[in-house]
Parts: C-alpha cells; structure tokens; sequence
C-alpha cells in the first residue's frame, strides 16, 4: 500500500520486537534499512532474514559520542538518512522515593537525549532534500503514567512536546515529525509477566489481547509514507483501546 | 562585486527567491530580503557547502546581511 522505494531509513533498536518489525515493514515497503541496536548480533541476523537493502550500523545510545558517530555511519552505509525512526529504549523501574540519579539519568539519557541528538544529525539531509520522516516511538504511559515508571514516562512525555516543537520548525520544508504510542505489546519483556499478571492486564485491554510488533510497524510505515505528508507533531496510540486520548 | 560576492548573492536570490536587485551588500537577510530564522540557518548551510567551509554556530549568529557573509567567507577562506 505504501511505497517508500528510494527511501533510506535508520531504525534505532532494530534488534528488538517491535525494532524490528519497524524496519520490516520499512523495507518491506521498499525503503533501504540501516539496522541501530547495542547487540551486533541480532542485527546481523535480521539483516541477513531481509536480505538485499539492510545495513547493520551498531550503536550505543548512552555513549554520547556513538550517537554523533550514528547517524554519520548510517549515511555513509546509505548515502543519506531520509526517515528515521526513534524505537530504542530502555526501563530502569523503581518506586519514585527509591529512584537514583542515576537510575533517571540514563533513562533520559538514552530515551530522550539520544532522539534529541540523532533527530539534530538528520535534519541537515532532510532539509536540503525538502523531505523527511521522524517518527518518536513513545508509550501510553507518557501521557497516563505509571507506578515505577516516573523517569520513563517522564522521558517519553518529553518526546513528545520535543516532537511537536520540531515539527513546527520544518513543516514548512517537507519534514514531518511524529510518535507512535503502544499499549502493552508481546515481546520479550511483556513475556516474563505471569499468566495472572497478563489476565490482569487484559482487563484494561477493550480489544481483550496485547498489541503485536506488526500493529505498531503498520503506524510508523504510514508515518513514513508520502500519503501521511499532512500529519505532523500527531501522536498516533496504538494500543487497543486502552487508553483513548 | 568580487567573485565571492557573486557565489553569495547567487545563492541568496536562489535561495530566498528574491530580486537580485535588492541582494545588496547592507542587505538584511532577515528584515530586507523576509528570510525567517530557519532560513538563515539553511543559507549558512548552503554557503559552507559552496565554499567548503565551516561556520561554527557562534559565528552564524553575527551574520545577519549580505556584506556580513562575504566579509566572513574572505576571512575563513
């Protein structure tokens, strides 16, 4: 349905579900990948599972030297970064009267700082191009909250008022700026819970099951495609209803 | 107008789709040739890649007319 031949694309987290099957779902549709995660491994087995069109560009989010070097290495391996997707992430919960510094710091550091950085790289190519894509992959919880999750959801909230500032600054030059807001979707971390925990979880769930990688890579492939070039700083919740704001 | 000059207006007026005219050295890019601010920021962009050159942020902010950018490019030439 949407066509993004030609496009290159940088998917940060690609070696995680829903990681990668954003950059499936891109390269399905014809763009060109560059593969980002801190494990090189997995990287390479996706990007040997897509075949032709998918560079494996690994990269350490909370280095802040590695995320200058990203961007840079992708371009190289692509000849230009024309959507990038932000999907790294990564949770340190803790009881907010028991969080460390340290515990906030590399939360927003890798979640909120790193898109910052990455998002800043980019924008030189796009706004020559007269074309871009950013998609922010956000969480329900940045705009519910969640017990134990007070750096998390602060970091994801910030992505998106950071989203729709930028988006402001570069409508006008063919840059849309976007997120994508799951629910609870199946993947390696939602698959330690218990069946009891999962039980409890679905009851918050109207569609009555958790979300797939797939159903939040559909939402970002139209972020991506030239037919959603009208929708910017749009929060897009993918979560089953869960949570419909 | 020195060859500098001329890379510079070229890219003004092809870049902020002005009357050559009015691209004159005490020109403003801001409040005589109506570039907003992201527009001075692709200019600074655009003369760095025209002449191979690095205008560090600090810099780019001191360079609000024409005459500005052709004085900067000699000096980092």
């Amino acid at each position: 349905m949407f066509d993004l031949t030609g496009r290159n694309a940088l998917v940060t987290g690609a070696s995680g579900g829903i990681g990668g099957a954003i950059a499936g779902a891109l390269h399905a549709a014809g763009a060109t990948v560059a593969l980002s995660g801190t494990r090189e491994a997995p990287l390479r087995e996706l990007a040997e599972a897509l075949g032709a069109r998918a560079h494996v560009v690994p990269a350490n989010l909370s280095d802040a030297e590695s995320v200058l070097a990203l961007p840079k290495a992708a371009a190289e391996a692509m000849g230009s970064v024309d959507i990038l997707v932000n999907n790294a992430g990564i949770t340190r919960d803790n009881l907010f009267m028991r969080m460390s510094d340290e515990e906030w710091a590399q939360v927003l550091e890798v979640n909120l700082t790193s898109v910052f950085r990455l998002s800043r790289a980019v924008l030189r190519g796009m706004m020559k191009a007269r074309w871009g894509r950013i998609v922010n992959i956000t969480s329900v919880v940045g705009a519910t909250g969640n017990p134990g999750q007070g750096n998390y959801a602060a970091a994801k909230a910030g992505l998106v008022g950071m989203s729709k500032s930028l988006a402001h600054e570069v409508a006008s030059r063919g840059i849309t700026v976007n997120c994508v807001a799951p629910g609870f979707v199946e993947t390696a971390m939602t698959g330690k819970l218990n069946e009891e925990q999962k039980a409890k979880i679905l009851t918050q769930i109207p569609a009555g099951q958790m979300g797939r990688p797939e159903d939040i890579a559909a939402a970002v492939l139209y972020l991506s495609s030239a037919e959603a070039g009208y929708v910017t700083g749009a929060t897009l919740h993918v979560n089953g209803g869960m949570a419909m704001i | 107008m020195s060859d500098i000059a001329d890379r510079v207006k070229k890219i003004v007026v092809e870049h902020l789709g002005v009357d050559e005219d009015k691209v004159v050295e005490s020109a403003s890019f801001i409040d005589d040739l109506g570039a907003d601010s992201l527009d001075t920021v692709e200019l600074v962009m655009a003369f760095e890649e025209e002449f191979g050159i690095e205008i560090p942020d600090d810099a780019a902010e001191t360079i609000q007319t024409v005459g500005d950018a052709v004085t900067f490019i000699k000096g980092a030439l």
